[in-house]
């Protein structure tokens, strides 16, 4: 990564993430921000039948590290179609390697899906807020994803597992549609096998060769053991699915503010000018995507917003 | 010959029956019995009488809908501490799913025709039932409507 890109970095947590309405509030982002920079896909890897995962390398040749933090986004540019708002997916600890995961639900996300190793792609971030790592060290964590949302939580994940000791029980729940959608399979698989990290997984329907669970992400919660007057949870996944995830927590005693979400809404600039994003008061590109849910959960109430 | 005492015991360490007066649980456990299903094996069977519910002790179960290809559909699978069947509950007394053991499952059974006979004598033994049972329909009924939902979807 080149010098000029790195100061681009928005190293947020979402707990800084309450907006600072005043006029002459600091700008994160700085001018160049608005600059793609021309990356080169360097490995190109198959998840499920409609999401994938590009590994990406400076196109300049000069490799370096891409610093960011767990649950920050990058807009990556498919040159002369559009940009996209993509989660970093990899290992924050392993910076040279920028890695995204991405389901193809979009003209700009099918032309990055037909490209190929070698083909480049513009790339502008990081961006947003960070999942709150370090607020969450002597706690219990719990992960709560489902379908795509896992790849965002994946930076999160590999950082707790890095520093294991921090943190209390650690507890991974994930849900998607069939045994056919569960993204990251072999990771979910290797995570399960660590004595120090409790992994379930379920799916919403199945044929008998698959052993696990069926039925809805939520009903593993009450399956989880978790101290929730001292626990964080990161939940990320579709707003409906986070609601109900959000509701079983609180009946489970977590407080508002130990529950954090990754929001998203059309985002097209990624420093909070255009407006695109608005979420009330807020722009999920600049104050979030991560929120504590005490600072949204009034909005998330808001039909339409 | 079932005995009472171990079949309360067991029943007294279940969910389902926390809170329950002794009485009324003591009652019960007169149609209790201790059943383990092996792995693979089915303890019910679309169209079957309904004839019993099960308490899970230990163990995974799937709930089955048969489908003319021969690989049956999981829609559901319960745990350790679940209940499963109402079908008990509700004429014509048959099960609407297969239900197979996942893993070696333990359960306690209840006698649904045992049942019947005393909640009708005892309105209140029946109260305590129902008033068991209402909840976790809830929740089920709730957890299927978010599985319709297709809750992991694009957004």
């Amino acid at each position: 990564m080149t010098s000029k890109t790195a100061v681009k970095r928005s190293p947020k947590t979402a707990d800084d993430a309450q907006p600072d309405t005043r006029p002459d509030a600091p700008r994160d982002a700085p001018l160049d921000a608005m600059m793609p920079v021309p990356f080169r896909i360097v490995k190109r890897t198959q998840e499920l039948a409609d999401t994938f995962t590009i590994e990406l390398t400076p196109a300049s040749g000069r490799g370096g590290a891409f610093a960011f933090r767990p649950g920050q986004f990058n807009m990556l540019y498919a040159f002369g179609v559009g940009e996209v708002p993509i989660s970093i997916s990899g290992d924050p600890a392993n910076p040279k390697k920028l890695i995204h995961t991405i389901r193809n639900v979009g003209a700009v996300t099918q032309a990055i899906s037909n490209m190929k190793v070698g083909d480049e792609i513009g790339v502008r971030g990081p961006f947003g807020s960070a999942w709150p790592v370090e607020k969450a060290e002597g706690s219990d964590v719990l992960i709560i994803t489902g379908g795509i949302g896992l790849a965002p939580l994946r930076p999160a994940i590999d950082h707790v597992l890095a520093n294991r000791g921090k943190y209390g029980r650690f507890v991974i729940l994930y849900g998607a549609r069939s045994p056919a959608d569960v993204l990251f399979m072999e990771q979910l698989t290797a995570w399960r096998g660590r004595l120090d990290t409790y992994v379930d997984v379920t799916v919403d329907h199945a044929t008998r060769d698959w052993a696990g669970n069926v039925g809805v992400v939520t009903r593993l919660i009450e399956r989880a053991n978790f101290d929730a007057y001292h626990a964080k949870a990161f939940i990320c996944g579709p707003e409906l699915m986070m609601r109900f995830t959000i509701k079983e927590l609180s009946s489970r005693g977590l407080k508002d503010e130990d529950i954090y979400v990754s929001m998203e809404r059309n985002m097209k600039c990624a420093i909070g000018h255009c407006g695109h994003c608005q979420f009330g008061g807020k722009f999920v590109c600049k104050d979030g995507p991560v929120f504590p849910y005490s600072s949204v959960n009034a909005l998330l109430k808001v039909r339409g917003l | 010959m079932v005995k009472i005492e171990g079949i309360d015991k067991l029943l007294a360490e279940h969910p389902f029956f926390k809170d329950m007066p002794i009485d009324a649980r003591k009652t019960l456990a007169g149609c209790a019995k201790n059943e383990r299903i092996e792995p693979g094996d089915y303890l019910a069977q679309e169209g079957n009488a309904a004839d019993k519910f099960y308490l899970i002790r230990s163990g995974a179960l799937a709930v089955e809908c048969h489908v003319p290809s021969g690989d049956n559909l999981v829609i559901e699978t319960l745990h350790t501490g679940e209940v499963f069947g109402w079908s008990w509950m509700v004429p014509p007394y048959e099960w609407n799913f297969d239900i197979r053991a996942v893993d070696l499952t333990r359960v306690i059974s209840l006698d649904a025709a045992c049942l019947r006979k005393k909640i009708t004598k005892d309105k209140l033994l029946g109260f305590e039932l129902y008033s068991r049972f209402i909840p976790i329909l809830a929740k089920r009924l709730h957890s299927t409507r978010q599985q319709l939902t297709d809750l992991y979807g694009k957004s």
